[in-house]
């Protein structure tokens, strides 16, 4: 019995995190915001280099064949640098549709070109978590009309990975006719969402298999942002402990005072929990269906509770300063937030928890 | 992660479940809170620790089972009989508290005159630590023991006594050392709850109920040889059991039974015709609580496996006791709250459910939450412990780098 990551998995995340210290710091995560981008062409490099775009894509078709754990693990450092790098959609949610509703044929012509990073799939499954603001896509004719909003990982896309109404997936070029990308502006500058319009787009459809896959991805997506919130909320709490070491405040550093001791020790004592309801979402994932969707939902939910009150607490133990542009933290307050809003708020994600539980009726 | 325990445990779970199934008619029924165990109560005891499913680890010359400590085995043993309903071994102060204390520091004799029967549930023990002016800084306790012709003797207060009444012994701290810096002068005495100048007064608490007791000594004559470790050593020995004590407070399994049975009643009690669970906030919150229930299990499952690997439970264990009993208080409110006007319902009232226990349990746990170290003191902990921040100044202490201790 090892409930926890194998030595590979630890090292797996170290790799990551020694590569973005020393290639994304905070001034490199600035830069590339304040470009407009939210793809730093540096650090994508060097984490394909580790074999991040084949991951999770069997080696028969030429990737490193790990599960969602190791996914995860990478997540949580990529949270914990704000990176801003596509990875949850475009390195894991892509080929994991694959592997789910792709024929032979369909894995063996897409698996090793992700696997590669010759293709950059963004993913459009929002819809089937909550549609606002009249989103939806139709499939008629092996074509799709409609609206996708917040596909994750648009940007750099070179094809979209969608899920229609009836929740079938579908591949669509970001060539093909009568697409259009509209970059959405989020509070996040270190991740890339966009609004796919697409009228009669040609689409190659995945295996009609009533909405199985799409759900599948969207519990990895959600135990991705999980992990992902997780990494940047212990970002926040170790921030804010060295802070509170340093400031001095009436004569004594300021985390000598049990007010500010306590929001730290909170803080941590809320976080901690996370990490093992993470791990062992993915860890169902990976080995237990029968109990993944309903984990999913629960480190989602859970983690974007505690996120906020870590990015609040975190930023209210820094004072003015955390208000700051200045420090920065607010990227990872941000980054926080996004990853709770995304694929369905606490509040979605616990009535969903409900249903897969028989305990209401109610559709979505 | 490897979440099977192996063929090996599967076997032995298989026993544990074989033994259960054979045995509980013999079970004792309401084995509740009860301090002194029912004749039956002693008769399970017995037999669980004769199979081993108790007193597991202590060796067969003190009364126990005598087996190699194997966590794993202890884990299933814990959650089968969670499982099933059963009653497990007794853990009482005495057991939890005091018999590993004496297994690490009490004398040959101690050993072999107190802790067989204390297993056995035939000697009942109490706690003396808390006083009334000494709470979470219990090492400025005031409680007094002078020497005397052999004995020591006694004169003063404590209070969280919890089963005072029924206890057959007190294992108490008491200052032996007047001139002695305040963590150097206590020692930890042992002695019967007959010995004259001793009385008992139960202390009523916002339950209704006197869950707990107040104790005075006025001169009460102790042996001097009926002490555990050495003369000024007794905040060293008490706190090497201390740390027993709050992971009797965050037990995953309870956690998740209280859950269970709030599932139920929100699925059985009825408002306008409508189960409870089919009203979307009182639904959303038990979700919430389902999840953070969640949270503390894996947490749990990753204390367990860092302790087979003999690695420190670090921050995951640090934060079991604070976020254990506030979890377990939530999920009482939510009942409260599912069960409406009904949850004020109370001391055998008509239509009160449960007997009342949603509101006992509601406000027990506030004081669970306040005992065995407050929530603050908690969080004390976790900061300096845990997140390396530092200590408040002290203004008890001499001042120096050699002034530690308290918490």
């Amino acid at each position: 019995m090892d409930f926890g990551l194998s030595q590979e998995q630890q090292m797996l995340a170290e790799s990551v995190t020694r590569l973005l210290r020393e290639l994304s710091p905070l001034d490199h995560v600035r830069q590339v915001a304040e470009a407009g981008s939210a793809v730093s062409a540096q650090s994508q490099a060097a984490l394909a280099e580790l074999g991040l775009p084949g991951l999770v894509v069997p080696e028969a078709h030429g990737g490193l064949g790990m599960g969602l754990l190791d996914a995860t693990v990478v997540a949580t450092a990529l949270g914990e640098a704000v990176a801003p790098v596509p990875f949850a959609a475009r390195n894991v949610m892509a080929p994991l549709a694959l592997i789910a509703a792709g024929s032979e044929a369909q894995q063996a012509q897409w698996l090793p070109r992700i696997a590669a990073g010759e293709v950059r799939f963004g993913v459009g499954v929002n819809e089937q978590v909550s549609r606002r603001d009249g989103s939806g896509v139709r499939c008629t004719g092996g074509a799709l009309t409609g609206t996708a909003l917040f596909v994750l990982d648009c940007e750099e896309a070179d094809h979209f990975m969608i899920a229609d109404e009836a929740g079938r997936l579908h591949i669509v070029s970001a060539q093909a006719d009568g697409l259009e990308l509209i970059a959405l502006k989020t509070i996040d500058a270190t991740r890339s969402v966009g609004e796919l319009r697409l009228a009669s787009t040609p689409a190659e459809a995945l295996a009609d298999d009533g909405g199985a896959a799409a759900r599948r991805l969207i519990a990895a997506g959600r135990i991705l942002l999980a992990a992902d919130s997780l990494g940047a909320a212990d970002a926040m709490i170790a921030q804010a402990v060295a802070y509170a070491g340093q400031r001095e405040q009436f004569g004594r550093v300021i985390g000598s005072f049990q007010a500010v001791k306590h929001m730290c020790a909170e803080m941590a004592a809320k976080n901690e929990p996370c990490r093992s309801l993470v791990w062992y979402a993915a860890h169902a994932f990976d080995a237990v269906p029968a109990e993944a969707e309903l984990v999913a939902c629960h480190a989602k939910s859970h983690t974007g509770e505690v996120g906020r009150f870590v990015a609040r607490t975190a930023t209210e133990v820094h004072g003015g300063m955390g208000f700051t542009d200045l420090l920065g933290l607010h990227y990872w307050f941000k980054r926080i937030g996004f990853d709770r809003q995304v694929l369905g708020g606490p509040e979605t994600v616990r009535e969903e928890a409900a249903i897969l539980q028989g305990w209401t009726a109610r559709g979505v | 992660m490897d979440l099977s325990y192996g063929p090996e445990y599967e076997t032995f779970r298989e026993e544990v479940r074989d033994f259960i199934a054979v045995n509980r008619h013999l079970a004792p029924k309401n084995a509740g809170r009860a301090a002194r165990p029912s004749n039956e109560g002693v008769a399970w005891q017995k037999l669980l620790i004769e199979h081993g499913y108790t007193a597991r680890t202590i060796p067969r010359e003190y009364g126990g089972f005598g087996a190699e400590p194997d966590i794993l085995k202890s884990r299933i043993i814990a959650e089968e009989f969670a499982r099933a309903g059963v009653p497990g071994g007794l853990a009482n102060q005495g057991i939890s508290m005091l018999v590993p204390t004496l297994l690490e520091l009490g004398t040959e004799e101690q050993k072999r005159r107190w802790i067989e029967p204390t297993l056995a549930g035939d000697v009942v023990w109490c706690q003396g630590y808390s006083e009334p002016g000494s709470g979470s800084d219990l090492a400025s306790l005031k409680t007094s023991a002078r020497v005397e012709g052999g004995d020591f003797v006694v004169n003063g207060q404590k209070i969280w006594t919890s089963t005072a009444k029924e206890a057959d012994m007190i294992f108490c701290l008491v200052r032996t050392e007047g001139d002695a810096a305040k963590h150097q002068g206590i020692s930890y005495l042992i002695f019967p709850m007959t010995t004259p100048g001793i009385e008992v007064r139960p202390l009523r608490t916002m339950t209704g109920h006197a869950e707990f007791n107040e104790t005075f000594f006025t001169d009460v004559r102790v042996p001097v040889d009926q002490i555990v470790g050495q003369r000024g050593q007794g905040w060293f020995v008490a706190n090497a059991t201390l740390g027993h004590e709050r992971g009797m407070l965050g037990d995953p399994d309870a956690l998740e039974n209280r859950l269970l049975a709030l599932i139920e009643l929100m699925k059985v009690e009825q408002v306008g015709g409508a189960r409870v669970i089919d009203l979307p906030a009182l639904r959303d919150r038990l979700v919430a609580l389902q999840a953070e229930v969640a949270a503390m299990k894996y947490n749990g499952m990753r204390i367990l496996s860092n302790q087979i690997k003999g690695e420190p439970g670090g921050m995951a264990k640090l934060i079991v006791k604070l976020q254990a009993c506030e979890l377990a208080h939530q999920i009482s409110a939510l009942a409260i709250d599912a069960l409406g006007e009904l949850g004020i319902l109370y001391n055998g009232s008509a239509h009160e459910r449960a007997n009342g226990s949603w509101q006992w349990n509601y406000m027990f746990q506030l004081g669970l939450i306040i005992g065995g170290g407050t929530a603050q003191i908690q969080k004390n902990i976790i900061s300096e412990r845990g997140l390396n921040m530092p200590r408040e100044p002290r203004l008890d202490l001499p001042k120096g780098p050699s002034a530690q201790g308290g918490q």
